[in-house]
């Protein structure tokens, strides 16, 4: 699998979301620079790390969303090839225009960083293949503006398509109340393009890849896209 | 608008009345005339003021930090620079500092407190490090008083809003009220980064004529006299001063950082400087004294945020996020382009020169023309008078009569402000980023990974104030034994620490007794301990309206473990274990969190600190933990034996079962005593006996006091409290402190 990681000023988890990949894939993702034109030849996978892109001074991701190298992304998901947004990643990616709906700030207002235990609806998909449907995983999640909002047509949409990732819940598996760290609608804690090649995520799965780190479940999606088979065009 | 721009240009004429706004008493303006012959302009009448002010020049503590130890074979680089750097092998150093932004906190918390994040990750990052975590150590006044909630939400979310946006792990700290910081609250904060050990970069610059280079952000007009603030006691009109206070932007800074490491590694930089208090004076002054070189400015090439701005006002601002360097000239353009490439001003604002003078020149006018040695050198040098606190009755547990039961006083000391879970601060910092938490906040000391281990590095904040109040030598031992402890616990060797000390007044001769004093125990507990002081700083004028705050010198302690998976927390892991107290139980109550939180009594000497047993027990325990034997640890401090064994109830979500207290000891005063080098340590029985010989062999005491187990803590024959009560009662008070009426 062939990852690119792209690095826009003030993106703090390339190196993270670098390291998750390399350990699942043996191969060193490529850093690219939001400056630059096209994606390294034989991008598989393009990773859009987490962080404060342009100190989310404006509404988060809204200047990354407009940056050169976004038309090479909406191009290679075009054809099929295999996007992931993490965090400030998934805000970029909505601001792109490349997911739908938006990341508000936390329903309490505050920065939240805590273990988070999450529901995976599907398993038939490039990123969660090697987890089990409904599996309870333990990642975990550090943002302010994770609460995730769309027009009721949209959540319709996204709930009948199955375009649901996870949800956030308790280590039980349940959904809702305190399980749900940022008032995300329906509990909402990722969700798939049409064509589920392009998955837009809050939590941090970069960051539970080791068991001294609190746990592995992480390890699971970026096993899934290395055994997920080649979409690029 | 002309007239007001011409108004503003004209210079101010020199008067005692603006010598004294501008914080310089009458024979320290003396001394400045004696120096030049001449009188001083405005600029430099500011530029003094700048650097001879309390905070960038240590007058009154210089005498009594030179003290303190502050070598071993494994420092690098002692007090004095930016931060200060160890040696944690294979190539790797460590580089630490702690620094207070107390004064702009209480003024504007959010601000004040995100600058001060920004400002030791830059001391860090200017010598080539790149920060792997941050800490600090906060102090909030009384919970009754009306501001506090104010504060600590503003100084959380700005902590927070910093270091999380900067992308480095904030894993620990310390947080407490009392009443006495009603008035100036304690904002400490401490930075750590990793650099190799041949890759460190420093202030001094060398070679003449070569250009001197302005990086990061524009030059604005905020910040003005921030250093000078930081010098002066509080008066009731304290707001006021709010346009004193910098704005962070950590987005440039996490530029300037991959900007500056960039360069930094294509062999760029021949000299580096951040601009931090007094901004451009101290750091130009900095640069040219160090190397014994002139320095010319020309500033007119100074970027700036806002036009018309004086020289006055450019070399005083407090402008976040700007560095200075010398850099090699046949690199200049490689600097510039990477520079460029993170859309940060470059700018080539003066040279070194050969005359030792410090020249500033703006608009075709000499502002400044001052000897650059002296400015700092000949900064007024104070042995102020002190006395010592008079010692304090030691109070016999006898002495202290209990209130209540000691279930129901163990829950209420858990769930006191003191002693509650600061989960809902350390939730609002990010402390997973960057992959490599091990001990997350919560237990005794953070531990993270270097890199792709082995290596790892414990990190702490400790200090208990009421201990230096009462004791100041023996609060100053306290402090530095309990970080020293708390890295042991986690199976880490201490290696070197940084202090930040807070005290009020200088100019009282009992508050300057409290520092004395306190620098005197900290330099015994450092000595003693093989743990010295490598970099800090010191906060004096904490006082409001006439009224010091406690005598709060925090330090920062950094350990290293050679296997990070060696390393353990305070949780009980596994039923069935038995817990050894080690260090000996007399039973001490003099101001305990116990005689403040139950009696309501601020009384009595501190637990006195046995350096030798210190270093016995502590020694002993690490080689247990690190040979494998025992599998939680946790110190003993503030709340004792019971509060301690809570905390590794709640921590593992598993109880236990405690033998009756001695019957030496009355019942309260051996479960909350505060008697210090203790420490719990669980282990499978099978390793039970050879635990214990270990320590008797080692001269520790210890005694198995208990077992591991069940879902309630029974601390002999106490009522059983259940894990649950204990969680609500510890996890309850911060939340509903923080959710109580909003008072602005």
């Amino acid at each position: 699998m062939r990852a690119a990681v792209l690095l826009f000023p003030g993106l703090n988890r390339e190196g993270d979301a670098m390291r998750a990949l390399e350990q699942a894939s043996g191969v060193k993702p490529i850093l690219v620079w939001h400056a630059e034109h096209d994606l390294p030849a034989g991008t598989d996978l393009v990773v859009v790390p987490g962080g404060f892109s342009y100190g989310d001074y404006l509404r988060c991701g809204a200047i990354a969303g407009r940056a050169n190298i976004m038309n090479a992304v909406r191009a290679h998901a075009e054809r099929g090839g295999l996007v992931l947004g993490i965090c400030n990643g998934f805000q970029i990616l909505c601001e792109s225009g490349l997911l739908p709906g938006v990341l508000m700030r936390n329903k309490d207002l505050k920065f939240v960083c805590r273990m988070q235990h999450l529901r995976v609806e599907r398993n038939d998909t490039p990123f969660t293949n090697r987890y089990s449907r409904q599996q309870i995983i333990k990642v975990c999640v550090a943002h302010g503006e994770g609460n995730y909002v769309a027009d009721p047509e949209t959540i319709a949409r996204l709930e009948g398509e199955g375009r649901v990732a996870f949800r956030y819940s308790d280590f039980n598996g349940n959904i809702g109340g305190e399980a749900n760290c940022n008032g995300s609608i329906n509990d909402i804690a990722g969700i798939y393009s049409e064509r589920m090649n392009v998955l837009g995520m809050m939590p941090h799965p970069e960051n539970l890849i080791d068991p001294m780190m609190g746990g592995i479940d992480g390890r699971g999606l970026f096993e899934s896209l290395v055994h997920a088979p080649a979409r690029a065009a | 608008m002309a007239l007001e721009k011409d108004s503003a240009r004209k210079e101010p004429e020199i008067t005692p009345a603006l010598v004294a706004e501008h914080g310089l008493k009458p024979d320290e303006y003396a001394r400045i005339l004696a120096l030049i012959g001449r009188t001083p302009t405005f600029t430099e009448l500011g530029i003094f003021s700048a650097m001879w002010n309390e905070h960038c020049s240590y007058k009154s503590s210089r005498l009594h930090l030179r003290k303190l130890p502050t070598k071993a074979p494994w420092v690098i680089q002692g007090p004095g620079e930016n931060a200060g750097v160890i040696d944690i092998g294979d190539g790797l150093a460590c580089v630490f500092k702690m620094e207070s932004h107390n004064h702009p906190s209480f003024i504007e918390p959010y601000q004040g407190a995100a600058t001060g994040v920004g400002g030791i990750l830059r001391d860090v990052f200017t010598m080539g490090a790149r920060p792997v975590a941050c800490l600090n150590l906060l102090r909030f006044g009384s919970p009754e008083h009306a501001k506090t909630r104010h504060l600590v939400s503003g100084v959380v979310a700005g902590i927070g809003g910093y270091g999380n946006s900067f992308g480095v792990p904030t894993v620990g700290g310390s947080v407490n009220f009392h009443t006495r910081y009603d008035g100036n609250i304690l904002v400490n904060a401490m930075a750590v980064g990793i650099a190799k050990t041949d890759e460190i970069f420093y202030a001094k610059a060398t070679g003449i004529g070569r250009p001197i280079v302005y990086l990061g952000s524009k030059t604005g007009r905020d910040g003005i006299h921030g250093a000078t603030m930081a010098s002066a006691a509080f008066e009731a009109n304290a707001e006021e001063k709010r346009p004193t206070v910098q704005v962070g932007d950590p987005f440039s800074e996490k530029l300037l950082l991959e900007a500056s490491l960039e360069i930094m590694a294509k062999g760029c930089v021949v000299a580096i400087q951040d601009m931090g208090a007094a901004g451009l004076t101290s750091s130009a002054v900095e640069m040219g004294a160090k190397g014994d070189l002139g320095i010319e400015l020309d500033l007119d090439k100074v970027p700036c945020r806002e036009t018309g701005m004086t020289a006055y006002e450019m070399m005083l601002s407090e402008s976040q996020e700007r560095m200075l360097m010398v850099l090699w000239p046949e690199k200049e353009a490689e600097a510039e382009a990477i520079f460029r490439k993170w859309g940060l001003d470059f700018a080539i604002i003066g040279k070194t020169t050969d005359t030792l003078r410090f020249v500033v020149k703006h608009q075709g006018e000499i502002k400044v023309d001052l000897p650059i040695k002296e400015l700092g050198d000949e900064a007024p040098l104070y042995d102020r008078p002190h006395v010592s606190t008079p010692p304090q009755p030691v109070l016999t547990p006898e002495s202290i009569q209990p209130l209540v039961s000691n279930a129901t006083a163990l829950l209420q000391l858990i769930g006191s402000s003191d002693l509650c879970s600061k989960r809902w601060v350390w939730e609002q910092y990010d402390h997973l980023i960057l992959g490599n938490t091990v001990q997350r906040p919560g237990g005794d000391a953070a531990v993270i990974r270097i890199g792709d281990g082995p290596k790892g590095l414990a990190l702490c904040t400790d200090v208990t104030q009421r201990y230096c109040e009462a004791d100041p030598v023996q609060g100053g031992r306290q402090a530095v034994a309990e970080a020293w402890r708390n890295i042991t616990a986690t199976g880490a060797l201490p290696l070197a620490l940084t202090d930040n000390l807070n005290f009020g007044n200088p100019e009282r001769p009992e508050i300057m007794g409290q520092f004395v004093d306190c620098v005197r125990g900290i330099g015994e507990a450092a000595s003693a301990l093989d743990f010295p002081i490598v970099s800090g700083n010191v906060s004096l004028y904490n006082e409001t309206q006439g009224r010091g705050i406690l005598p709060t010198p925090s330090i920062g302690g950094v350990g290293l473990i050679d296997d990070v998976a060696k390393s353990i927390g305070v949780a009980f892991v596994r039923a069935g274990d038995s817990i050894i107290l080690v260090g000996d139980t007399t039973g001490w109550l003099g101001q305990s969190k116990y005689l403040s939180e139950i009696c309501g009594r601020e009384e009595g000497a501190p637990p006195p600190v046995d350096l030798a047993a210190e270093r016995r027990n502590g020694d002993a325990v690490r080689a247990l933990i690190l040979s494998g034997h025992v599998n939680a640890c946790h110190d003993l401090s503030d709340g004792g034996l019971a509060v301690a064994l809570a905390e590794m109830t709640m921590a593992g979500c598993m109880g236990a079962a405690i033998g009756a207290a001695p019957s030496a000891i009355p019942a309260h005063a051996y479960w909350f005593g505060e008697d210090q080098a203790r420490y719990l340590a669980t282990c499978s029985p099978q390793n039970e006996q050879a635990v214990l010989d270990a320590l008797a062999k080692a001269g520790a005491p210890a005694l198995k006091i208990g077992t591991t187990g069940g879902d309630a803590l029974q601390l002999g024959d106490e009522t059983p409290i259940s894990i649950g009560e204990l969680s609500s009662s510890h996890e309850g008070w911060l939340p509903n402190f923080m959710r109580g009426e909003t008072i602005i």
